[in-house]
C-alpha cells in the first residue's frame, strides 16, 4: 500500500519533470548564444510534484473512503453550531447585520472602493439569474454574457441614437434579452441533451464579433461612451452623490433579485425545473412539458442577464466588446458551481469572493486564472455541492391534515378511509 | 364493459430486433392486469412504447378516459400523463436530491395552474393552490405510509420505501391507468405482502386500472384479474391466473429460462 503510493508518486513527478523540461529546464540566453541547463528547477518541479501527488493520492483516498479530508470538528462544535444556525436571532440576525452593512458601506468608503462593490453586486445580479437556469433546472448555458451585452448595448445604443434615459432602457434592455433567448432557446430546447450549451457557446461568440465588427452602428472596438450614469428625477449629482446612488440603486436590485429567485425556487414552476435537473425522462413522465419550462427558465434568466446589463452600461458610462468574452460567461457560470448549484446565500458569496478577492489580492492576480482553475478541479471532486449547499423548505402542513395520520403511525398502513387525496 | 386502455398490434423494432412485436392488450375498468415474461422479453419497452418514451413502429394505443377515446401514437410522455396515464420506472427514478415531498409534489403539476407571476407576486390563488399542494401531497405519502419522511431526501430512503414513493408520486397526477414497472423488485416479503393491500387498496380508493410488471409469482398469481405472458416480444398467452397456471406454452417459456439460470 505504502509502497504503490510512492510509486505512483514518483511516477507523476517524472512524468512532469519530462513533460515541463522543455519549458522549465531550458533557458536560450539569444545574446551569448548559449543555453542554461537549469537543473535546479527540474529537481525542484519534481519534488513539488512528487508531494502533491502523494497529498493527492490520499485525498482521494479518504474520499473512496467517504472519510473527511479535514479532521471533523468535533460533535460538541458541530452541535452549537446546528443550534445558532437555528437560533431565530442568527437565523434573522445575521442577514440583517449584513444589509446593515451594506447600507452603510458607500457612507464610510472611499468612491473608488464603492465601485468595486458595485461591480460585485453586478455580478451576483448576473450570477442568481444565470442559476436559475443552470442551478435550478440543470442546463448548461456557455454564453451568458452574449444576454448580458445585449441588455448593455440596448442601453448604449438607444442612447446614443435616440437619447433614452436609464429608467427607459432597463425594461427594453430586458425585454431585448428575453427575445434573443426565447429565439435562441425555441429551437435547440426540444432536445434532450447539452444542445443549449454549444448554441449559448456560439451565439456568445457571434454577439461579440458582431458588435466588433458592425463598428459604424456599434463603434466596433471603440465602443460606446459617455452614456449617463441613472438618474434621479433630472437631479443634478456629484459624481460622490451619483456612485452612491448607482449604489443603492444596484443593492436594490440585488434584493429584488434574491427575492424572485427565491421565490421563484419554491414555486409550482420552481419545482418542476428541480425535477427537470435531477431527471428529464421522469419529469415528464410527472407530466411536465420540459421543453416549455426549460424556455420559461431561459427566457428568465435572459432577462435578468438584460436588466444586469442596463445597470453595468449606466455605472462603467463606457461599453466596448471586450467586456463580453467568453472569460466572463465563464466567470459568472463558475459562481454558479462554486456557490452550489441552486443554493442563493452560495451564489451570492462566490460571486462576492470571485470579483472582490482578485481586487484586494493584487499579489495574486499573475496567478489568478491558474488558481481559479485549481479551486473548480478541487470543488467539482471533493465538494461537489458548492460551497453552500442548496437549503430545503421547510413545509408546513396543514393541522388537520397532519393530525389524522398520528394514531396510527406505528402500525404502518394508516387505513385507507382516511385518505385525503380521493 | 368498454376498455379504458387498448393496445392494438404494438410492435417496436431496435434496428433489426424485434423487442415488441404485435401486441394486443386491453384494460378495463377497475382491473389489475398483469404483463409477465422472462428477461429481455419486451415488457419495459411495451410500457415505454405507451407512455410516450419510445414511439411506436406499428400499432395503436387508445385510451378510453374521461368519456372521450385518445390516440396515444405520436404524443408526448408529458401530454400521455395529462391525458391520465401515470407509470413508474423499474430503475427507480426519483428526483433524488429533492426531499419525499417536494418528489410527490412534482406530480401535482399538470393538475394544478400557478404560473410565474402568481409564484412571484404571492397571490392569494397561488398561495391556496400551493397549500392544497402540500396537504395532498402529504396526503398521498400516509396512504403509502411515508408521511413520517417526508422532509427526508428522496435518496436517504430504504429500497421498498422510493418504490412506494414512485407510486405516490404517479398517483398525484390522478392517472386513470396505473403502470407500474416491477414494484415489489428489491422488497422483502413482509414489504411485498404491503404492496399487494397497497396496490388493491389504491384501486379502490382513486378508481383506476393497474397495470403491472413483475415477476415475482406470487403477487402476480394472487392480486391480478388478468394475466398477459410476453416472450421474445410477442404476447404468447392471455387470461385468468388459473388459465396462465396450467397453459403449457407459459410452462414452456419458464421452465425453459430457468434452465439456463
Ligand atoms: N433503447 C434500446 N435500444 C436497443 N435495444 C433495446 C432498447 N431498449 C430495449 N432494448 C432491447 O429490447 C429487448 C427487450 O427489453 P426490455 O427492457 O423491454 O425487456 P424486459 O421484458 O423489460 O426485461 P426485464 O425483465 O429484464 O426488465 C431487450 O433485448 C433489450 O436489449
Ligand atoms: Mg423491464
Amino acid at each position: 500500500m505504502f509502497k504503490t503510493r510512492i510509486i505512483k508518486a514518483l511516477l507523476a513527478a517524472l512524468w512532469f519533470m519530462v513533460l515541463t523540461f522543455p519549458i522549465v529546464g531550458i533557458q536560450v540566453n539569444t545574446t551569448a548564444r548559449n543555453i542554461n541547463w537549469r537543473w535546479d528547477r527540474i529537481a525542484s518541479m519534481g519534488i513539488g510534484i512528487f508531494v502533491l501527488a502523494l497529498l493527492w493520492n490520499w485525498c482521494f483516498e479518504r474520499k473512496a473512503l467517504g472519510l473527511p479530508i479535514i479532521k471533523k470538528l468535533p460533535d460538541s462544535f458541530h452541535y452549537s453550531f446546528n443550534e445558532l444556525q437555528n437560533r431565530p436571532l442568527f437565523k434573522k440576525g445575521l442577514p440583517i447585520a449584513i444589509l446593515a452593512a451594506m447600507l452603510l458601506m458607500p457612507l464610510v468608503s472611499s468612491i473608488y472602493q464603492t465601485n468595486i462593490m458595485i461591480s460585485a453586486m453586478v455580478y451576483v445580479i448576473l450570477a442568481l439569474g444565470l442559476n436559475i437556469i443552470v442551478g435550478l433546472a440543470g442546463q448548461l448555458v456557455l454564453g451568458y454574457a452574449a444576454f448580458y451585452a445585449v441588455g448593455a448595448y440596448t442601453y448604449g445604443l438607444l442612447y446614443h441614437y435616440f437619447g433614452l434615459t436609464f429608467w427607459a432602457c432597463l425594461p427594453l434592455g430586458g425585454l431585448a434579452a428575453v427575445i434573443a433567448g426565447f429565439l435562441l432557446g425555441l429551437p435547440v430546447l426540444g432536445l434532450r441533451g447539452d444542445y443549449l450549451a454549444i448554441v449559448t457557446l456560439g451565439f456568445g461568440e457571434i454577439v461579440r464579433l458582431l458588435l466588433l465588427s458592425q463598428g459604424d452602428i456599434t463603434g466596433g472596438p471603440r465602443g460606446i461612451s459617455n452614456i449617463p450614469r441613472p438618474s434621479f428625477f433630472g437631479m443634478k449629482m456629484t459624481l460622490d452623490q451619483v456612485t452612491n446612488y448607482t449604489y443603492y440603486l444596484v443593492l436594490a436590485g440585488v434584493l429584488i433579485t434574491i427575492l424572485v429567485i427565491s421565490r421563484l425556487k419554491n414555486s409550482r414552476i420552481g419545482l418542476a425545473l428541480q425535477a427537470l435537473r435531477e431527471d428529464e425522462i421522469a419529469c415528464e413522465a410527472m407530466g411536465i412539458n420540459t421543453t416549455r419550462i426549460k424556455l420559461t427558465a431561459f427566457m428568465l434568466c435572459s432577462c435578468w442577464a438584460g436588466f444586469a446589463g442596463v445597470i453595468f452600461a449606466a455605472k462603467t458610462t463606457y461599453l466596448n466588446p471586450a467586456s463580453f468574452t467568453f472569460m466572463d460567461s465563464a466567470m459568472i457560470l463558475s459562481m454558479v458551481v462554486l456557490g452550489g448549484m441552486g443554493s442563493i446565500s452560495g451564489v451570492v458569496l462566490a460571486a462576492m469572493l470571485l470579483i472582490l478577492a482578485p481586487e484586494y489580492l493584487r499579489a495574486f492576480s499573475e496567478y489568478r486564472m491558474l488558481l481559479f482553475g485549481a479551486v473548480m478541479v478541487l470543488m467539482m471532486i471533493f465538494r461537489p455541492q458548492g460551497i453552500i449547499a442548496g437549503a430545503h423548505r421547510d413545509y408546513h402542513i396543514s393541522e388537520n391534515i397532519r393530525e389524522k395520520a398520528s394514531p396510527e403511525d406505528e402500525e404502518g398502513n394508516a387505513d385507507s378511509a382516511e385518505r385525503a387525496s380521493a | 364493459m368498454n376498455p379504458v386502455l387498448e393496445v392494438k398490434k404494438l410492435s417496436r423494432y431496435f434496428g433489426g430486433l424485434k423487442a415488441v412485436s404485435e401486441v394486443d392488450l386491453s384494460i378495463a375498468p377497475n382491473e389489475i392486469v398483469a404483463l409477465i415474461g422472462p428477461n429481455g422479453a419486451g415488457k419495459t419497452t411495451f410500457f415505454n412504447c405507451i407512455t410516450g418514451i419510445y414511439e411506436p413502429s406499428e400499432g395503436e394505443v387508445l385510451l378510453h378516459a374521461n368519456g372521450t377515446t385518445t390516440s396515444l401514437n405520436g404524443k408526448k410522455p408529458h401530454a400521455i400523463t395529462a391525458l391520465g396515464l401515470a407509470r413508474t420506472f423499474q430503475n427507480i427514478r426519483l428526483f433524488q436530491e429533492m426531499t419525499v415531498l417536494e418528489n410527490v409534489m412534482v406530480g401535482f403539476h399538470c393538475r394544478t395552474s400557478a404560473g410565474i407571476m402568481g409564484a412571484l407576486l404571492h397571490t392569494p390563488a397561488a398561495l391556496r393552490e400551493e397549500q392544497e399542494t402540500i396537504d395532498q401531497a402529504y396526503g398521498l405519502l400516509r396512504s403509502v405510509n411515508l408521511h413520517n419522511s417526508y422532509a427526508a431526501k428522496a435518496r436517504n430512503l430504504p429500497y421498498g420505501a422510493q418504490r412506494r414513493l414512485e407510486i405516490a408520486r404517479a398517483l398525484a397526477t390522478s392517472p386513470a391507468v396505473l403502470l407500474l414497472d416491477e414494484p415489489a423488485a428489491g422488497m422483502n416479503p413482509f414489504e411485498t405482502r404491503e404492496l399487494e393491500t397497497l396496490v388493491q387498496r389504491i384501486r379502490e380508493a382513486h378508481k383506476l386500472c393497474v397495470l403491472l410488471i413483475e415477476h415475482d409469482m406470487n403477487i402476480v398469481m394472487s392480486m391480478s384479474d388478468r394475466i398477459y405472458v410476453m416472450e421474445y416480444g410477442s404476447c404468447i398467452a392471455e387470461g385468468t391466473p388459473m388459465e396462465i397456471r396450467h397453459n403449457p406454452k407459459v410452462i414452456k417459456a419458464y421452465l425453459g429460462e430457468e434452465s439456463h439460470a
